[in-house]
């Protein structure tokens, strides 16, 4: 067993789960969407992102990729929940949860896409 | 993407992780921190954006204080905690890419990166020269003279870092790395379309090998001319189609036998192929006769085959008694082997053994025993100069040199090697007259020796000229462009139209379109004549004396 590749798992999986922790639930419903999820998700993301960092296979390049999308949209979901509350002050409107909520699904999948190349780096490996 | 990019990017996996993970603890322990207001009665704890904005600057030590509003004690103790935290998480990353900045490896792979760089983007012709010690760096400062670009190979990096030093005129990319690799080769622009030839100058001859046979293998349209002092290496060589195959000792056996039957010729031979632009080489004048050879080694050898077909008595002296064909055992250092071997009758001595120190010891002691003795020292570094310098040999036999001339002198007039095929045609009154005529030329120095092709590439000007049936003879084009009375230094050697050849051809020698001209003059004259070819008003003016405007208006203007 290779530790590296454990904590690798581990992060890819953790970030594509929280990540879903935040979306699940009725899109324009702030109750259902816990800001401190959306921060776990973006954090083990970056997480994930570093680690992924100086691969030059082909595959490390898709899955370095993936994060950057994942990253790029966690932080817009972010930027657009710290304007709504605390720049325009128009707080949690369903309009504004839906289009956080959203942007984190665009995250989601990237994320599963994520996952999915880890299993199929994982089926390929013949050791 | 280079390579230098994801090295840093793999090293600074760590402290980015690190960093990222301090900044989710400060922040989230910052939104669960209870707050107090302006009364002191609790407040919710900080949003993600304002803790996200604290933590931002404070962890950077900007420190704008406590913004929004005064903190609560339980704030300030999460804070704390924080501080420290960050900090440590910021030198750790800033520690870490200092180490890499200064990492050997990573330090490699920047200038690997920067030197292939340079080379990608090189527009105009070059050689590229591996090994850049005694010789290499002989060839690297004549071709730096005569304007020619080149990329440098060598595998030592003290060397690399004194070429820096060295103020080249043109920027030289130059690299520390071992030629016999292809990969090396090609990153310095072995396959580059500039790329005019290989240049295995290193002093080891199977690193020569390697590199030729490379190049052979990897591009073999570009020529190839390597140094071999063994003639096991040189037939190897030879098997593959090396292009040239430089022994230095041969060559210098070569010349001396030359010497010793055709002085005047050598010394012809010598101008046209000394470094360009040099001091004139001292005339030499080995006697006939008697000689003694001291060291019997590569060098030895091929002196003796050359001297004895020249009909010269030889008594060898050498310290191993391996070979059988040498007379006396000995170094040659003691006044008693000199004298044995008959020092009172002999005409000269070639002190030739592979130690600069004994060879000048040969040589002191023998020109003692005998002052009028010709003397034929063999200097194997360049180092020692100053003592060889000093000590004024009649003859010096430096290989580094030998080599670098040659390198030019092929590279630079590739025609020049089918004039000196037919130099024995000269006698030696016309070859003492011709020597004569290039010192006069290049007052004192030594002649660039160039060649031209009358086309519409190297000749536009005259090419044109001559394909609209205007005469032009040798004599006209040898007029300087900035003043037409006066006449430009310039020797023509030989003209080459097809498969005939011309030698020293006269100023009434009509030209033709697609000739080969072959010159030899200051660096000065060749840039004045180059111009000439190159431009038609510049040749107008030659030929005629018309100072014409080559724009339409003042085509127009003129007529009327």
């Amino acid at each position: 067993m290779n530790l590296e590749k454990v904590i690798f798992g581990f992060f890819i999986l953790l970030a594509a789960t929280l990540n879903f922790g935040f979306f699940i639930g009725d899109i324009g419903n702030p109750e259902l969407h816990s800001v401190y999820e959306l921060a776990a998700a973006l954090v083990v993301s970056l997480i994930a992102t570093a680690l992924k960092f100086g691969d030059r296979t082909q595959i490390g390049a898709i899955h370095l990729s993936t994060s950057l999308v994942a990253d790029l949209q966690l932080i817009a979901a972010a930027i657009t929940w710290g304007v709504a509350v605390h720049v325009t002050g128009v707080g949690m409107t369903p309009h504004v949860t839906s289009s956080v909520v959203s942007l984190s699904g665009g995250a989601l999948f990237a994320n599963i896409v994520s996952v999915v190349i880890l299993i199929v780096e994982t089926v390929m490996l013949r050791r | 993407m280079n390579s230098a990019f994801f090295l840093v990017l793999r090293r600074m996996r760590a402290p980015i992780i690190v960093l990222i993970v301090i900044y989710a603890i400060s922040v989230i322990g910052l939104t669960l921190v209870p707050g107090v207001d302006a009364d002191g009665k609790p407040t919710p704890p900080m949003s993600f954006f304002h803790a996200f904005y604290f933590i931002s600057y404070t962890a950077t030590t900007i420190g704008f204080g406590e913004i929004p509003v005064a903190f609560s004690d339980a704030q300030r103790l999460w804070v704390m905690v924080c501080i420290y935290l960050t900090v440590v998480g910021w030198s750790y990353s800033v520690v870490t890419l200092i180490a890499l900045l200064q990492d050997k490896g990573f330090q490699n792979t920047l200038t690997t990166n920067r030197f292939a760089r340079r080379v990608r983007q090189t527009k105009e012709d070059f050689y590229l020269i591996c090994g850049c010690g005694e010789t290499g760096g002989l060839i690297a400062r004549s071709f730096d003279h005569v304007g020619q670009a080149f990329v440098v190979l060598e595998k030592d990096e003290m060397r690399v870092e004194e070429l820096d030093l060295l103020d080249f005129k043109t920027d030289t990319p130059a690299l520390a790395a071992d030629a016999r690799l292809p990969d090396n080769l090609k990153l310095a622009g072995l396959n580059h379309p500039k790329c005019r030839g290989v240049l295995a100058m290193t002093n080891d001859d199977q690193s020569n090998l390697a590199i030729a046979i490379a190049v052979r293998l990897l591009n073999p349209k570009i020529p190839v001319i390597a140094r071999a002092e063994l003639a096991a290496t040189a037939a190897n060589m030879a098997s593959f189609g090396t292009d040239h195959i430089i022994n230095p000792f041969e060559r210098f056996a070569d010349s001396l036998a030359l010497a010793i039957a055709a002085p005047e010729r050598f010394r012809l031979i010598e101008l046209l192929t000394s470094l360009p632009e040099t001091a004139l080489p001292e005339p030499h004048r080995p006697p006939r006769g008697h000689w003694i050879l001291c060291g019997y080694g590569r060098f030895g050898h091929a002196i003796a085959s050359r001297l004895r077909n020249n009909g010269i008595a030889l008594t060898i002296i050498d310290s191993s008694a391996r070979d059988s064909d040498h007379d006396i055992t000995g170094d040659g250092t003691e006044a008693s082997t000199l004298r044995q071997a008959g020092i009172e009758k002999a005409d000269g001595i070639v002190a030739g053994s592979n130690n600069d120190i004994n060879n000048l010891s040969i040589a002191v002691t023998a020109a003692e025993l005998k002052p009028d003795l010709f003397v034929v020292a063999r200097q194997n570094q360049a180092a020692n100069a100053a003592l060889f310098d000093a000590y004024a040999a009649d003859f010096t036999v430096l290989p580094s040199r030998i080599i670098a001339q040659e390198c030019i002198a092929l590279l630079t007039a590739p025609l020049l090697a089918r004039f000196l095929e037919r130099l024995p045609h000269l006698d030696e009154a016309a070859c003492h007259q011709l020597a004569e005529r290039l010192s006069e030329a290049c007052g004192g120095r030594t002649p660039v020796v160039w060649d031209n092709r009358l086309n519409a590439a190297e000749a536009p000007a005259a090419w044109q000229a001559l394909m609209h049936d205007q005469p032009i003879r040798v004599g006209d084009l040898l007029i300087d462009g900035t003043e037409r009375s006066r006449r430009l230094p310039v020797v023509p050697l030989m003209i080459e139209r097809g498969d005939a050849c011309r030698l020293l051809p006269d100023d009434d020698e009509a030209l033709q379109a697609g000739d080969q001209l072959l010159f030899a003059s200051p660096l000065s004259a060749q840039r004045n004549l180059e111009l000439t070819l190159r431009n038609a008003n510049e040749l107008e003016y030659v030929l005629h004396g018309h100072e014409k405007s080559g724009s339409l208006l003042g085509k127009l203007l003129a007529a009327h």
